[in-house]
């Protein structure tokens, strides 16, 4: 059985002008251990994915639909006492900016004193035994001192190994990191990087990573899901998605990346924007900007293809899918 | 630390040196003191000799000076209606004035930080719509009307409570005459308190509501619930805690405006202290006793303002007060 099962997840923003669907139909899977990258362009909900495993979705948000399943209990559907006492302890979660992240007006061992005392019958000595060696596991110069120190006295890099360590407190089963590197100096960045993937490895806690950015995603995860417009669209090992994108979109994420452009050319960017979640085209969401769409992708939702070990969501694929089998069988 | 009182200390006398400019450059628009001083049989030379002799006559440099270096020594001049030092009348009236303005700060605390956290966690709920509604109203009624209001129903329908005066009051340390520790004493302040403070609480309650609503969204808040910590302490020490920086900042300086409402408050409860007091010297003329009420006010001002620092200097660890690196 899978570590993290989610079904069908929906989930819905009641605004002003009506409801909006920021998910369709989610599902996939996280195994003990494993690293899944989700990438997508700003906006496809990524971010809203990741808050609502733990069910955290800021209002107006909340899940409408679908299970969120882990150890046998359903995160969607589970009373707030016992969702606490999942969060922060068997789940824990990185967010994007650690300027933002951490309380501007508690000490750094206050955050994490009271993140041990909130899911474990211990001392207050003890707790801070363990937050100092969780510090000194995310390799923070002279962490003794930081226990006192307030975050305005900590650069960027220094806040974020906190937060990391914060998520480590409780030796959780999964880790959601919402960009975690997205805020940092470049130079920061790769460290940061390494030192989670280490950290993960080591202890072998499982990783769900929210970027931007493919080259982490190859680099840590061995898996990978591929949203747009609120579904994923593609997903499989991160190897094959990445050597062989199957998804018109994945294969306009890959060629828009630097690598990939002819050295004094413009970079290979997909044309158009994403659709605002009220006006989502009927059929394949990404009908609009697709360079191969038929009158098909118009009218009918594509559902899931195998292809290899991957799964992509699109009518061609589909087809090309039909062909090769009519063809092998002729 | 030093440093901060040193600041402060030197803001302190500017502002007082404002103060005192203005004070002192109204002695001269409020009316003739000779009027109030002598009869109306002396004749003209007579008056021009006074006035020569008081100084009035001299450039405003020179009696500016005259009158900054008298004031610093707490010489303010005599009362021309109590004939005794004015600064020593104003400073009899302070302790009745101080407790007042205390009340209503108890007041306003013990209210708006209650139903301001409420209404902000549960913005949806009939509680929060209602004290919004009402907090709008209550904004606009002029505090005479809340006290012939609470008059009527506490003092004269109900005859729970007295309505004027400060009953009771006890001497201590030789200077201060308190209400506060006598039942009688403290059963006066409570109409005149709720008064003052009900200028101010509507307010409160919708600055602490608004930014307790804005500190809720934060990705702080959003991390500790992440954390799965109790919504207790999410609520009362991480949210909290920022909501009171700003609410410190907007409380001080409302602190200092409310001294000048107890002017207002003390009228119609006939409360001895110094509003009431400077009012009778408006009416009188009586310019030592405007001009020395004017500066103890500016001191309050300074005073408070340095309290507020503080305070918030203790609650905000970004404030570095003492300077250390
Ligand atoms: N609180 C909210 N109220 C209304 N709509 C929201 C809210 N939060 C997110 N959305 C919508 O949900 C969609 C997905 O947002 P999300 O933040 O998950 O995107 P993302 O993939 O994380 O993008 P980014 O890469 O910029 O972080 C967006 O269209 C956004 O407008
Ligand atoms: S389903 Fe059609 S429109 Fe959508 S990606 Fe595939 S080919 Fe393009
Ligand atoms: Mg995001």
């Amino acid at each position: 059985m899978p570590l993290l099962e989610v079904n069908n997840l929906e989930v819905c923003f009641g605004l002003r002008s009506g409801a909006v669907k920021a998910l369709r139909n989610v599902s996939f899977t996280l195994e003990r251990g494993e690293r899944l990258g989700i990438v997508g362009e700003s906006g496809a909900g990524k971010s809203v994915l990741g808050f609502s495993i733990i069910n955290l979705l800021s209002r107006p948000g909340r899940i409408s639909s679908g299970n969120v399943h882990f150890e046998g209990y359903d995160l969607a559907h589970l009373a707030p006492e016992e969702l606490r006492s999942i969060r922060g302890n068997r789940i824990s979660m990185i967010f994007q900016d650690p300027m933002m992240t951490l309380n501007p007006v508690l000490t750094i061992g206050t955050q994490m004193v009271e993140c041990l005392l909130a899911h474990r019958k211990i001392s207050v000595v003890d707790a801070k035994r363990i937050a100092l060696k969780k510090l000194q596991q995310v390799q923070i110069p002279s962490p003794e001192k930081r226990l006192d120190q307030y975050p305005h006295e900590l650069s960027g890099g220094m806040r974020q190994r906190i937060v990391i360590a914060i998520g480590l407190l409780l030796d959780p089963d999964i880790i959601i990191a919402d960009e975690p590197t997205t805020a940092l100096d470049v130079t920061i960045q790769a460290e940061i990087m390494d030192l989670m993937l280490n950290l993960c490895e080591q202890n072998n806690v499982a990783l769900i990573l929210i970027t931007h950015d493919l080259g982490v995603v190859s680099q840590v995860t061995q898996r990978m899901l591929v949203m747009y417009a609120g579904r994923i669209i593609e997903q499989g090992p991160t190897k094959e998605v990445i050597n062989d994108a199957q998804h018109p979109y994945t294969q306009g994420l890959m060629n828009a990346l630097p690598q990939m452009a002819i050295p004094g050319q413009k970079l290979n960017q997909i044309k158009g924007t994403m659709p605002p979640l009220q006006r989502i085209p009927k059929g394949c969401s990404f009908n609009p900007r697709c360079e191969y769409v038929m009158d098909i992708c118009e009218q009918k939702l594509p559902s899931f293809t195998e292809s290899g070990n991957c799964q992509v969501a699109c009518h061609m694929v589909a087809e090309s899918k039909q062909d090769e089998l009519l063809g092998n069988e002729v | 630390m030093i440093a901060f009182f040193v600041k402060r200390f030197f803001q302190a006398v500017v502002v007082m040196f404002v103060i005192s400019l203005i004070s002192f450059s109204i002695q001269d628009n409020l009316g003739d003191p000779l009027r109030e001083l002598v009869g109306q049989a002396v004749s003209e030379e007579e008056r021009q000799a006074l006035r020569e002799e008081m100084g009035l006559n001299d450039p405003f440099l020179v009696q500016y000076v005259r009158f900054a270096k008298k004031a610093v020594q707490g010489d303010l001049g005599n009362s021309y209606f109590f004939k005794k030092p004015a600064f020593e009348v104003i400073m009899k009236k302070l302790p009745a004035t101080l407790e007042l303005v205390f009340g209503a700060t108890i007041i306003i605390v013990l209210f708006s930080v209650p139903i301001g956290v409420y209404s902000a966690i549960n913005p949806q709920s009939w509680f929060s719509k209602t004290v919004m509604g009402l907090s709008i109203v209550g904004i606009s009624i002029p505090v005479f009307l809340t006290a012939i209001g609470l008059i009527y129903l506490f003092a004269i329908e109900l005859g729970w409570l007295p309505s004027y005066g400060r009953g009771d009051t006890t001497n201590v340390m030789g200077f201060w005459e308190t209400g506060l520790l006598s039942a009688d004493g403290l059963k006066h302040l409570i109409l005149p308190s709720f008064t003052l403070a009900s200028i101010m609480l509507p307010l409160f309650i919708r600055l602490i509501r608004a930014e307790m609503m804005e500190v809720l969204q934060s990705e702080y808040v959003k991390f500790a619930w992440a954390k799965g910590i109790s919504p207790r302490r999410i609520y009362f020490l991480h949210a909290l805690k920022n909501t009171m920086l700003p609410v410190i900042t907007v409380g001080g300086v409302q602190i200092g405006t409310m001294v000048a409402y107890t002017i207002l408050t003390e009228t119609v409860f006939q409360w001895p202290g110094m509003g009431f007091l400077f009012l009778e010297a408006v009416n009188r003329v009586d310019t030592p006793l405007i001009v020395a009420y004017l500066i103890v006010v500016g001191a309050i001002f300074v005073v408070t303002n340095t309290l507020v620092d503080l305070i918030y200097g203790l609650v905000n660890p970004t404030v570095n007060l003492a300077g250390k690196k």
